[in-house]
């Protein structure tokens, strides 16, 4: 008897935890969903967009820039060391771009963005809640999501690919720089591998993902922010949340993309 | 009672229109629950329109939520709450976005945009809702700001104002739409009785000026008495006395009487 109660008690937990976890999916689906659509309901504001192109985007470069320069460097010397076992030295330059173009180029600029965009947008949504400045919003028949969270999504959607593409590029010449000044790798080899073995679909493999993780980041941080509570503190650890959430959900969706465009 | 408050009241509301004439909004029945617990029980309310209307009360009585009712920012689990004999709870966003459009909303803390500065933040439903062009919007903000009081500190920050400052702007706020309906949540919380009055007399001359329909919450017991028409006392999230002031003011009830009165002896027992 007491072990049928103690049963009944246990998946009634999990039962109330998984309904709770649904219910939790469904408002951040619908949450999504709501502020895609406010993208295009009028009056349209392109300023604001163009204002978080800038944060997103024109403020993360430099950050972007360095990273890239250093993994570039980087694959350039694990891949030159391996390669050297196999006499494959020559092949550098395919290794380092395609690395960097398949998974470390959307990966690393998604988790950058994350750090410092991400966290940002979390942070600043949040003290607008607990200010009550989104409840202001809508008592002036503002759509709250429509002024705060679709022109961060359109952000990271424009900003987070053209990062990518930056990242790529930047980590190509960082890792030429070492492979080809450094290493000695022929500089024809280094560029010219790179031309025959990466193709179209490899960068538009990188591509599709970056957008991906654009999104991703837009509704993590801009909802985290969103549903922020309980004054500062809260806002501390919605932004850890939103930083720690987006950057498992990237790795995590990566290899769900992976999966599926291999 | 407060005699000296009472009689002060109603030197000055003879000087007032009487407050009777249209509603601005009716509660009907209203019944909610935040968190399971019932926090308006059937409250039945009506706020005349062009006129004060204060809302007073224990904290925790639920005058916050009544207000939020009004605005539409939180819905009730029964009753109605009509505006123009439509119940806004069965308008869509777009229908709802349309009514506030006529009202405006002073929040306890202000509410304001910190990284806008002050002219910013008076200007941003101007701009956000209307085509007007930025001389016009600074033409109508900078005569707002004066009529608070605060000329030349539009490019001041908020975290640059008092606190007494700050809600001058979020009132000028409110106004800068040329609204119907004005809500104020506690409008002077923590603020000294200087600045305090200061607001109160502010609103108060703002409605000489241009006589919305103002729907005030406040613990200013017994400066509100002064200059409201139409006086709201909650308790346990019901009405327990509505109506012109003078009327509550001679009101029987002993809960009335002691909050009225702020006396420590009587049915309130808080300790």
């Amino acid at each position: 008897m007491i072990e049928s109660e103690a049963m009944e008690k246990f998946f009634e937990r999990i039962g109330t935890y998984a309904l709770r976890r649904i219910d939790l999916l469904g408002r951040t689906g619908l949450f999504l969903l709501g502020s895609i659509a406010q993208c295009f309901v009028p009056p349209y504001r392109p300023r604001r967009i163009v204002e978080q192109i800038h944060f997103v985007g024109v403020k993360s470069l430099f950050v972007i820039i360095l990273t890239a320069s250093f993994t570039g460097m980087v694959l350039a010397i694990q891949g030159f060391h391996t390669l050297r076992k196999f006499g494959a030295e020559g092949l550098l330059g395919s290794v380092v771009a395609l690395s960097l173009i398949r998974e470390l180029g959307p990966v690393l600029t998604a988790l950058m963005v994350i750090g410092r965009a991400g966290s940002a947008m979390t942070a600043e949504i949040g003290i607008l809640r607990i200010g009550g400045v989104i409840m202001a919003l809508d008592s002036m028949a503002i759509e709250p999501r429509k002024y705060l969270v679709s022109p961060r999504l359109v952000g990271a959607v424009v900003s987070v690919p053209l990062l990518t593409l930056i990242f790529i590029v930047v980590g190509i010449l960082g890792g030429g720089v070492v492979g080809v000044g450094l290493l000695g790798v022929n500089l024809g080899d280094y560029f010219g591998r790179m031309e025959e073995s990466v193709e179209f679909a490899d960068i538009a493999g990188g591509l599709w993902k970056s957008f991906a993780f654009a999104i991703l980041i837009g509704w993590v941080c801009t909802w985290k922010g969103y549903n922020t509570q309980r004054g500062a503190k809260g806002v501390g650890s919605a932004t850890t949340s939103a930083v720690v959430v987006s950057s498992v959900l990237v790795l995590v969706g990566d290899y769900i993309l992976t999966s599926v465009l291999l | 009672m407060n005699a000296t408050a009472a009689g002060s009241a109603t030197s000055r509301l003879e000087t007032l229109p009487p407050p009777d004439g249209p509603l601005a909004i009716r509660l009907v029945d209203v019944e909610t629950a935040l968190l399971g617990r019932p926090v308006l029980n059937g409250v039945t309310l009506d706020i005349p329109a062009r006129r004060i209307t204060v809302i007073v009360g224990l904290s925790g009585a639920g005058k916050s939520v009544i207000l939020r009712h009004m605005i539409g920012l939180t819905r009730p689990d029964r009753g109605q709450v009509l505006v123009d004999g439509v119940d806004i709870n069965l308008l869509s966003r777009k229908g709802l976005y349309a009514l506030r459009d006529r009202w405006g909303v002073m929040f306890q803390t202000g509410a304001l945009f910190e990284s806008m500065t002050v002219f910013d933040n008076v200007a941003f439903p101007l701009r956000e809702k209307t085509d007007l062009g930025e001389e016009e919007i600074r033409g109508k903000v900078e005569r707002l700001l004066a009529l608070v009081g605060l000329p030349g500190t539009g490019e001041t920050y908020p975290d640059e104002l008092s606190g007494g400052m700050v809600r001058r702007v979020a009132l000028a706020r409110a106004m800068v739409m040329d609204p119907e309906i004005i809500f104020f949540d506690e409008p002077t919380t923590g603020l000294d009785p200087i600045i305090r009055n200061s607001i109160l007399r502010l609103v108060c001359d703002t409605w000489r000026e241009n006589p919305f329909t103002m729907v005030m919450v406040s613990h200013d017991i017994p400066e509100v008495f002064n200059w409201c028409h139409h006086l709201v006392v909650v308790r346990a999230g019901k009405i327990a006395a509505a109506g012109p002031t003078a009327s509550v003011l001679a009101s029987e009830d002993p809960f009335v009487r002691q909050l009225l009165a702020g006396d420590s002896a009587g049915p309130i027992r808080l300790l």
